[in-house]
């Protein structure tokens, strides 16, 4: 399957290819009933249409969502459920998820949005200390299941520190939620309805950058797509790598290059960071024998260091080289430096190039 | 003792505005007439400073009762006195009393047994008995209590037995939390009361999340979250508070201002004229009550009550009280007030001898009642002491609805180390 040609041209990348071809996502299951061709941001509008729809408790709330959003990921929402269903929160990040997490206790789908998730900071003590805890604390007299948090995430182009930012690590160490970034139109439509409907709160991350411009054939029925399951999107007998949203099409890339040099890369969609999917990854690296991964947050405590351990913990004898990590830089998320800053393709090619060579 | 007086005039100064606040028109709760400043009346619309309380939208003040006004009040008998909810008859009022010494005593004896090392914590309601007990009294078993963490007074009005209290302290098999967290961080869904927590005002904001969801329900139930002075100053009281009253959700929050947030008293805590000026700022009509006398508190949360349920909106409740106790065990008040001062409020203010006064004017309590309470919370003790603690997999359930692959793992290995070490590990947890 070929990620990139569902992906528009990246500025600096040199890859121009506007797709909007259909195309079928080879190892999803997901039966191809009624497709249409969309981006993500309608296809989290569908989800978010169809999760309103089924649960006439589920909400959905933030800052300007009433509108559509600034992202359009909720439009026409309000206009369908209503005001009482669809609305406007303050500006004030603390409040709308502490909201969220007494809506969902109540058993309701509270579902939050953060307008960027370089602001979900003020959210922390909320998500940490009060949601991941809530049905723990409570001996699972209470909990707050229904909850679930979107936030546009990554770097966009143009983005600088306050608009580019991958938090999910923050999110990873903390055990009571749920983390999961999808992919692509198709995969966030699936994933984003089983995380309303998951019985835990969850925090979702969308790759904004992917909002307009991944465009795939998106079955318009109602459909979930597991979560803590990694999903073997390339296969591959030389080296596994492993990444997570729009990384993933850069690591494509990559894998395409790689095989012109001989080289056979297995490429592994995450989907869920937290909890992940061990034994996925873990029978992919059994397989090849080395590993790669690759996310846009700085490298230095970033969720690869998890998979990196993991891997090592659990693969030690079999790896041939050591777990390779292609990321962000240890600096804030730069402007004019972005395109130093990414884990670009050739920074991603290079190592496989290394980790095979070593 | 010039420090213990200006620490005092601290301290007092939430009660100073309260008692020379202007009262220049009356309100009507019931067929009693209250004492009230409101603007809307008055002719001066230019905001006065403190002491007095100002509000463009609708803050009032309910009078201080003194405990004999009150006693006659409710003692005599009109004809239309049947419907007015604030007269608290006899079964109310001794029901309220038994539970204020209920909850006096406890305090001492869970007090006791962690200053014996039998539990590991304790925080006690002392000089805010009334507070506690009369705000249960004048809600329903249907609103949602959303307490910081000197509530307990309210799960022991809704029936949360002395054997469940203890059940918490000593976290043992039948503790309802199954022994996760701290003494006394009680909860009960079975009496709508949500779990406390630790962190300071998070349930301000999830409380305006509860109460939307009843005013979804359109049920005939409110939200009371809890908050004391030291935590308007959380960013949390700015976000609840503020939601609630966008949202229009029927919530009312209760500010304890018992003067203190450990060692800080409230002088270091805000400038503002005590906690009751802040609702102004959200649009949220705000009551100042004496947190001392029972009746009034009473008749506040009433009212609160009946606005936030009628009216669908949030009500800001400030009860000035004293923290005649120390914060928790972990803490020893002396070494930043005088024992003058705690006495004087423990003596002269003590809400549970105010109480009582009114009564046992009325004929409704003697001695009598008193020393069964003490045996049975001796015997709750020593059996929830006895009892082992939950089972070790209570260890991994409930981080999700079910454990991940991760937590099977992690307590595979764990009990692989205890079968090896076995004398690293308490013994009252079954394997």
């Amino acid at each position: 399957m070929a990620l990139r040609n569902i992906i528009g041209k990246r500025i600096g990348n040199g890859i121009g290819l506007v797709g909007r071809r259909s195309l079928s996502t080879a190892t999803c299951d997901v039966e191809n009933r009624n497709s249409k061709s969309m981006n993500l941001y309608s296809a989290i509008n569908q989800a978010l249409h169809l999760a309103l729809e089924t649960d006439p408790r589920a909400f959905v709330f933030g800052e300007d969502v009433s509108f559509g959003g600034v992202f359009r990921c909720t439009t026409g929402l309000a206009d369908r459920f209503g005001k009482a269903r669809v609305f406007n929160t303050p500006l004030c990040e603390q409040g709308i998820v502490g909201f969220g997490i007494g809506l969902a206790a109540m058993g309701n789908r509270a579902i939050a949005e953060i307008q960027f998730a370089d602001y979900i900071y003020p959210a922390f003590d909320q998500i940490v200390n009060e949601a991941a805890k809530f049905r723990y604390r409570s001996g699972n007299q209470f909990n707050c299941g229904g909850l679930t948090i979107r936030a546009p995430y990554g770097a966009v182009g143009h983005g600088g520190h306050y608009h580019s930012q991958s938090p999910e690590a923050f999110f990873c160490h903390v055990p009571g939620i749920k983390v999961v970034i999808p992919r692509s139109p198709r995969q966030a439509k699936g994933l984003l309805l089983s995380c309303i409907r998951d019985p835990n709160p969850v925090v979702f991350f969308e790759p904004k950058w992917l909002y307009r411009l991944a465009v795939e054939e998106v079955p318009e029925h109602d459909y979930m797509l597991p979560l803590s399951e990694a999903e073997v999107i390339r296969q591959g007998s030389d080296i596994t790598l492993v990444g997570w949203g729009a990384q993933l099409t850069i690591m494509e890339q990559a894998c395409i290059e790689a095989e012109k040099d001989g080289i056979s890369c297995e490429l592994i969609d995450l989907k869920t960071l937290m909890p992940w999917d061990k034994e996925t990854v873990e029978a992919s690296v059994r397989k090849t024998g080395r590993v790669l991964i690759s996310h846009e947050a700085p490298v230095t405590g970033g969720f690869g260091a998890e998979i990196s351990a993991s891997i090592v913990e659990r693969c030690f004898l079999r790896l041939e080289a050591p777990v390779a990590r292609v990321c962000g830089l240890d600096t804030p998320f730069p402007l004019v430096f972005e395109p130093f800053y990414m884990p670009s393709k050739n920074k991603v090619l290079d190592a496989i190039k290394a980790t095979v060579d070593y | 003792m010039a420090s213990w007086g200006r620490r005092s005039t601290a301290v007092a100064h939430h009660m100073r505005a309260f008692f020379t606040a202007n009262k220049t028109a009356q309100i009507r709760i019931g067929t009693r007439r209250y004492p009230f400043f409101n603007p809307a009346v008055s002719s001066a619309l230019v905001p006065r400073p403190w002491p007095s309380i100002i509000n463009m939208t609708s803050l009032f003040l309910v009078n201080r009762f003194t405990s004999s006004v009150a006693g006659s009040q409710a003692g005599s008998r009109h004809a239309d006195d049947d419907n007015d909810d604030n007269l608290v008859k006899k079964e109310l009022a001794v029901k309220m009393y038994s539970d204020m010494v209920t909850l006096q005593i406890m305090d001492t004896f869970f007090y006791e047994a962690q200053r014996q090392g039998r539990i590991s914590f304790y925080m006690t309601s002392s000089g805010e008995e009334a507070i506690n007990i009369s705000s249960a009294a004048a809600l329903g078993k249907d609103d949602i209590i959303m307490p910081q963490y000197r509530e307990h007074g309210i799960l022991l009005w809704r029936g949360f037995s002395l054997q469940e209290f203890a059940n918490q302290c000593f976290g043992n098999k039948d503790d309802v939390g199954k022994g996760r967290q701290m003494p006394i961080h009680y909860g009960s869904s079975k009496h709508n009361f949500i779990t406390v927590s630790s962190p300071i005002a998070t349930q301000l904001p999830q409380a305006a999340g509860v109460a939307y969801s009843l005013k979804m329900d359109k049920k005939d139930a409110c939200v009371v979250a809890f908050i004391g002075d030291g935590g308007t100053s959380q960013g949390d009281f700015h976000a609840g508070l503020n939601f609630a009253a966008v949202m229009e959700a029927p919530v009312i929050f209760v500010c304890r201002n018992n003067g203190w947030a450990i060692s800080t008293p409230i002088s270091e805590q805000f400038r503002s004229d005590g906690v009751a000026v802040k609702g102004q700022a959200y649009g949220i009509p705000s009551i100042r009550v004496d947190g001392t006398d029972a009746l009034a508190v009473y008749s506040a949360i009433r009212a609160a009550r009946n606005m936030a349920v009628n009216e669908q909106r949030p009500v800001l409740v400030e009860t000035l009280a004293y923290r005649v106790g120390h914060h928790s065990t972990s803490d020893d008040s002396t070494k930043y007030r005088s024992l003058d001062e705690i006495e004087q409020w423990k003596t002269d203010r003590d809400p549970v001898n105010r109480f009582r006064k009114w009564v046992e004017l009325n004929g409704w309590w003697s001695e009598r009642e008193e020393t069964e309470l003490r045996s049975n919370l001796m015997r709750a003790i020593q059996v929830a002491e006895g009892r082992r603690k939950p089972p070790l997999t209570e260890l991994f359930t409930d981080v999700y609805d079910l454990p991940p692959s991760n937590l099977v793992e992690q307590e595979k290995q764990l009990r692989e180390t205890i079968n090896k070490y076995p004398i690293d590990f308490p013994s009252d947890v079954s394997l």
